[in-house]
C-alpha cells in the first residue's frame, strides 16, 4: 500500500474532502430520484508526469493534476451521465439530477447497503515514481541517450520520453460496491533515427506497467535504446514486402496485438449485447483453430493491463472467451452481465471520470502450444516473419482486421532471408484463427506499451501470445505477383 | 456552469502569468478553457445516453532562461494554482538549457482588433437541448432504417454540440480570446448479409452552427446507402490498379502529407520531405492549401497557439512543396520565421499542427472521373495505421468498390493498398470538384495511376 504520497486523491478516507458511506447514499438517492433502477458514482484523481530527452538534452518536463466525479444513471439500456470537477456537495448533488433526468418516473430502486470486495494487490510499485526526485528520471533518459550514441555511429537521432501516473478511484452503487483502488502506471520509451548512404529509417523500444523504479532492474534504459537501434538500423537494409496470400509467422509476444484485433473487441459483451458483433450468438461454436485458447487476464502482477477492480467496482480474474478453440464466454461490464444473466467479469472501464464505462479488455492472451519456435519457422516455404507492430483496427460487425508491421522478414525455404518494410496484414477474425495451423510453447507477454481505443476512450491494455503459424493470411506489400 | 465570460477567464489567466514570473518564471504563457457539453445517442429507436456535463482546464507554459516546463490542472482553487505554479517552476529548472527556446519575439505577436471574426460561434447552440438532441438522432436513424430492409440492426445515431471559450495570456504581452462552438450527427445502420454476416457504414455532419447541419433525414439516407453498399463484398487478387479515393478516405492521405511537412518532423529529419522543399513532390494537379481564415470551418482560427496572427498558405503548387508549416521552435530550428501554425495542446506544452488544410478541387466531377476509369479500386473506407513518415511507406486495410469500364462492379473488402506517399502524390491523375468541409484536413474525390492492391 501506498501511503503518505504528496498525490492523494482528496476523496479517499482520510484526505482532505473524504466521501464516506452516508455522502455516497445521498448522492446516490438523488440519482435514483427519477425512477432509474441503478446508478454509480466514480470519483477519480489522476496525476501525472512527462520527461521528453532530445537532442542530449531533457528538453521539456510536465505534470498534471486532475480530479473528478461521474454519476451515471440507468434505466433499462438508457444511460444518464453527468460529470463534475468541483466536490462541493451542491455541485456533486447537481450532477446525480443532471444524469438521474434519463429516467422518467416509474418505480424507484432502493439503493443496496454498501460493502466493500477484498481488492488484491496487483501492483505492488515499490515507490511511486511521481514521488521521486525529477533528476532520477532525467538520468534515465540520458542513459538511453549515451547508450545509443555508443552503439553505432549511424545513428543520428535519439529521443527518450518517461512517462508516469497515479489514477485514484473511489466507485460507489446502488448495487452495494464501495470500492477504492490506488493504480500507478509508467511507461519508458525510445526512439532513434539511424542515418546511411541516403538511407533513413526510425527504430523504437518500449515499456513499462504498473511498477515504480524496479522495472529497471530487469528492463535497463541502455537495453532499450539497443533495441531501439537495432531495429533503426535492420530496418535500413529493409526492402519492399511482397504483396498476397501467403503463410504468416508472428513472433511470441507483441503478435498478441492480432488476439486484440481479430478477437477481442468481437468478444467485448456490449457488442454481442447489440448484435452487432460477428462473435453474436456463437457461444459453444467453433470460432478457432483447436490449438486456441483465449484468456483476459487481469492478474498479471505490475503488467500495463492489470486492474485490482474495475471502474464499476467489480474484481476482475482470468475470463477464458475460447477454449480449444470453442467460444465461451464474452468480457462483460454490469449493463452487459445483467443481459445475459451472467456474472460482471470485471472487464467495465472507463478513460475517466468523463466516460461511461464499457466492456473492454485488460490484458488478452493466446495460451501455449506444443511446438518449438525454430520448428514453426522451418516449416513454412515462402512467407512473412513479423516481430514488431505499429497498431491495428479491426471492424467489429464483421471481423475484418488489419494490423501494421514495423519489423518483419521474409521466411524462404524454412529460413529467415531479408527484412520487409512497408508491411501491413488483413483478414478476418475467425478465418484467421482457424487457420492457426502451429503454435508455439513460448507464451510472452508484450513490455507495457500498448493502449486501446474504444468509442474515443483510451485505457491501458496487455497482450502476448506464443509464436504463431497462419496458414494462408493476405499480406499487404507493394510488389504484386 | 460554462458561462463564457470572457473577462473572468482573463483576469484569472493575468493572475497566474504574474504570479508565475512573481515566482520567478522569465516567460508564463496560459491557456485557459472553459466548455459545455452534451451528446444523446438513440438506438433502434429508444434513447440510449445522453450526457452533459461542463469543463475547465488550465495549462501552464514556463522557462527560466531556456529551461522549459508545462503544467495542467483542472483545479482552479487558490490552492491548486499556487501549485500549478510551484510545480512548473521546479520542473524547469529540472530542465536543461535548450538553445532554440523562447517566446516568439514580441513585435511578431497580434494585438486582439486585428484578431478577424470568423463566425465561428452560434450563440444559439446551447438551445439545443437533451430531447431535441435525442428527437434528431431518432429521426436519423428512422430515415435511415426505413430505406431498405436489409438494414436489420444499428450501432445507433448520436446527436452533440459544444460550446466552448479559451483565452491565452502570455508575458509578451499577448491577450486573445476565442468562441467556439460545434455540433454533429451520425448514423450507423448495419446492413445483414443472406448468410448472415454484418456490414456496417455510416454518415455524418458535422457544423460550427446549428442551422448548417444536415437534415437529420438526409443523414441517414445517406449512411443508410453507405451500408447497403457495402453488402455482397468480397477480395480481389492481387495487382497493380488505379485507386480511387472518395473524401471520406482521401482525407486521411492529405493528414499524412501533413504530418510529414509540419514542424518536428521536418526538423528532426522523420520526414521523408525533410529535404524537399521547393522541389516537385506531387503531380501538377496537386495543390495544397492551408487556411486558417474560412468563415466557419472547423480548423479556423485568429490567431493560433503562440498568439501570431493567423494567415492563409499555398503549400503545394501545382505539385511543387512551397514551403512547410512552422512554430516559433521548429522555425528556430530550422532558421526562419514561424508560419502562424504553432497549437496549444490541453496539457500546456506548445506544438504545431495545420489548420484547413485541403487538397484544392479539380473541375470535373466525381461521377464524370468514376465514368472516365476503366479499371480501378475505388475506396470509401481505410483501417489501421500503416504509413512511416520517415520513408513514406503506406499501406493500410481498405474497403470500397471495383470499378470496370467507368462504373460500379460490386463492393470489396478486406484488401490493402500499398505505395510509397511520394509515389502517390506524384501519381495523382484526376481531381474532382466535390470538396468536403465537415472537416478540417480534407480532400475532393481524386485518383491515383496506380497502387499495389493485396488480396486473395
Amino acid at each position: 500500500m501506498l501511503t503518505n504520497s504528496r498525490y492523494q486523491a482528496p476523496f479517499a478516507a482520510g484526505g482532505t474532502n473524504a466521501i464516506d458511506h452516508a455522502t455516497a447514499e445521498r448522492l446516490l438517492a438523488a440519482a435514483l430520484s427519477r425512477g432509474g433502477d441503478y446508478a454509480d458514482l466514480f470519483f477519480e484523481y489522476h496525476a501525472s508526469g512527462s520527461y521528453a530527452l532530445d537532442e542530449g538534452i531533457l528538453k521539456s518536463a510536465g505534470r498534471s493534476v486532475g480530479m473528478g466525479l461521474g454519476v451515471r444513471v440507468m434505466k433499462g439500456d438508457a444511460t444518464g451521465y453527468a460529470y463534475v470537477q468541483e466536490l462541493s456537495p451542491e455541485v456533486m448533488l447537481g450532477a446525480a439530477h443532471t444524469a438521474a433526468q434519463i429516467a422518467a418516473g416509474g418505480g424507484s430502486e432502493r439503493p443496496v447497503p454498501f460493502a466493500t470486495p477484498t481488492v488484491s494487490a496487483r501492483y505492488q510499485a515499490q515507490s511511486l515514481t511521481l514521488e521521486a526526485p525529477g533528476v532520477d528520471k532525467r538520468e534515465l533518459l540520458l542513459r538511453a541517450d549515451r547508450a545509443a550514441r555508443a552503439a553505432d555511429p549511424r545513428v543520428s537521432r535519439v529521443e527518450a520520453s518517461f512517462s508516469e501516473e497515479l489514477r485514484e478511484i473511489l466507485v460507489a452503487s446502488s448495487t452495494g460496491q464501495f470500492v477504492h483502488d490506488r493504480q500507478p502506471l509508467m511507461r519508458f520509451f525510445v526512439r532513434v533515427i539511424a542515418e546511411s548512404e541516403g538511407k533513413r529509417q526510425s527504430g523504437s523500444s518500449g515499456g513499462g506497467g504498473r511498477m515504480g523504479f524496479e522495472y529497471f532492474e530487469s528492463h535497463s534504459p541502455e537495453s532499450h535504446a539497443q533495441e531501439a537501434v537495432r531495429h533503426a538500423l535492420v530496418m535500413l537494409d529493409a526492402q519492399d514486402s511482397p504483396a498476397g496470400e501467403m503463410d504468416v509467422v508472428l513472433a511470441a509476444g507483441d503478435s498478441g496485438i492480432l488476439l486484440h484485433e481479430a478477437v477481442g473487441h468481437g468478444l467485448e459483451a456490449d457488442f454481442n449485447r447489440k448484435g452487432t458483433s460477428n462473435y453474436t450468438d456463437k457461444i459453444g461454436q467453433q470460432v478457432a483453430s483447436e490449438l486456441c485458447t483465449v484468456v483476459d487476464d487481469a492478474t498479471l502482477a505490475g503488467s500495463r493491463g492489470a486492474i485490482n477492480v474495475d471502474d464499476e467496482g467489480h474484481v476482475p480474474t482470468a475470463t477464458t472467451l475460447i477454449e480449444n478453440g470453442v467460444l465461451v464466454g464474452y468480457m462483460h461490464d454490469r449493463h452487459s452481465a445483467k443481459h445475459f444473466k451472467t456474472k460482471p467479469s470485471g472487464n467495465g472501464r472507463r478513460e475517466s471520470f468523463q466516460a461511461y464505462p464499457m466492456p473492454r479488455m485488460t490484458n488478452t492472451l493466446l495460451m501455449a502450444g506444443p511446438h518449438e519456435p525454430g520448428e514453426i519457422i522451418a516449416s513454412v516455404k515462402r512467407g512473412v516473419y513479423a516481430t514488431k507492430f505499429g497498431g491495428g483496427q479491426v471492424d467489429i460487425s464483421n471481423g475484418n482486421f488489419v494490423f501494421s508491421l514495423t519489423e518483419g522478414y521474409l521466411i524462404e525455404d524454412g529460413k529467415l532471408t531479408a527484412p520487409l518494410k512497408g508491411v501491413n496484414l488483413i483478414g478476418n477474425g475467425p478465418e484467421v484463427m482457424g487457420r492457426v495451423t502451429m503454435l508455439g510453447n513460448d507464451l510472452k507477454t508484450s513490455d507495457g506499451i500498448w493502449t486501446c481505443g474504444k468509442d474515443g476512450q483510451s485505457v491501458p491494455v496487455g497482450v502476448g501470445c506464443p509464436t504463431m503459424k497462419i496458414a494462408g493470411m493476405t499480406v499487404g506489400g507493394t510488389q504484386a505477383g | 456552469m460554462a458561462d463564457y465570460d470572457v473577462d473572468t477567464l482573463m483576469s484569472v489567466a493575468s493572475d497566474v502569468v504574474e504570479r508565475a514570473k512573481r515566482a520567478g518564471a522569465d516567460v508564463a504563457e496560459v491557456a485557459l478553457e472553459e466548455s459545455a457539453h452534451l451528446s444523446a445517442k438513440v438506438r433502434l429507436g429508444e434513447p440510449e445516453l445522453v450526457e452533459e456535463a461542463g469543463s475547465r482546464a488550465l495549462g501552464l507554459r514556463v522557462m527560466r532562461g531556456q529551461q522549459v516546463a508545462v503544467t495542467h490542472t483542472s483545479d482552479l482553487s487558490a490552492d491548486g494554482l499556487e501549485r500549478l505554479i510551484q510545480d512548473a517552476l521546479e520542473l524547469a529548472e529540472l530542465a536543461q538549457a535548450d538553445p532554440c527556446a523562447g517566446p516568439p519575439d514580441s513585435a511578431l505577436l497580434s494585438r486582439p482588433e486585428q484578431h478577424a471574426d470568423l463566425d465561428l460561434f452560434d450563440p444559439d447552440m446551447n438551445r439545443l437541448d437533451a430531447k431535441q438532441a435525442l428527437a434528431m438522432a431518432k429521426r436519423a436513424e428512422d430515415a435511415a432504417l426505413k430505406v431498405d430492409s436489409r438494414l436489420v440492426n444499428s450501432e445507433g445515431a448520436s446527436v452533440s454540440r459544444w460550446a466552448g471559450v479559451s483565452v491565452l495570456v502570455t508575458s509578451g504581452g499577448f491577450c486573445g480570446a476565442s468562441r467556439d462552438t460545434y455540433t454533429s450527427i451520425s448514423v450507423s445502420p448495419v446492413g445483414a448479409e443472406p448468410d448472415g454476416k454484418k456490414r456496417v457504414g455510416s454518415y455524418w455532419s458535422a457544423r460550427r452552427h446549428l442551422a448548417d447541419l444536415l437534415d437529420p433525414e438526409e443523414v441517414g439516407v445517406i449512411a443508410a446507402q453507405r451500408t447497403l453498399d457495402k453488402l455482397g463484398a468480397r477480395k480481389v487478387p492481387t495487382q497493380e490498379v488505379p485507386v480511387i479515393f472518395d473524401p471520406d478516405a482521401g482525407r486521411s492521405i492529405l493528414g499524412l502529407l501533413a504530418g510529414c511537412i509540419t514542424g518536428g518532423a521536418v526538423w528532426r529529419r522523420a520526414s521523408y520531405l525533410a529535404d524537399r522543399e521547393h522541389s516537385q513532390i506531387g503531380s501538377e494537379l496537386l495543390t495544397v492549401v492551408d487556411d486558417p481564415l474560412l468563415p466557419r470551418a472547423p480548423g479556423s482560427r485568429p490567431f493560433d497557439g503562440e498568439g501570431l496572427l493567423s494567415r492563409r498558405h499555398v503549400v503545394v503548387e501545382r505539385g511543387k512543396l512551397n514551403m512547410f508549416l512552422l512554430d516559433t521552435y521548429s522555425a528556430r530550428k530550422l532558421g526562419r520565421e514561424s508560419t502562424g501554425n504553432a497549437s496549444r495542446g490541453e496539457s500546456g506544452g506548445v506544438g504545431c499542427s495545420p489548420t484547413n488544410f485541403y487538397m484544392e478541387p479539380g473541375d470535373i466531377t466525381p461521377e464524370a472521373l468514376l465514368a472516365s476509369t476503366d479499371r480501378a479500386l475505388y475506396v470509401t473506407s481505410m483501417m489501421g495505421s500503416g504509413f512511416t513518415a520517415i520513408t513514406g511507406d503506406f499501406s493500410r486495410g481498405a474497403s470500397g468498390f471495383w470499378i470496370e469500364g467507368g462504373q460500379r462492379a460490386y463492393p470489396v473488402e478486406e484488401v490493402t493498398i500499398s505505395q510509397n506517399l511520394d509515389n502517390m502524390l506524384k501519381g495523382i491523375d484526376c481531381v474532382a470538384n466535390n470538396l468536403d468541409r465537415r472537416t478540417s484536413v480534407t480532400a475532393p474525390t481524386f485518383r491515383i495511376a496506380h497502387m499495389t492492391v493485396a488480396g486473395s
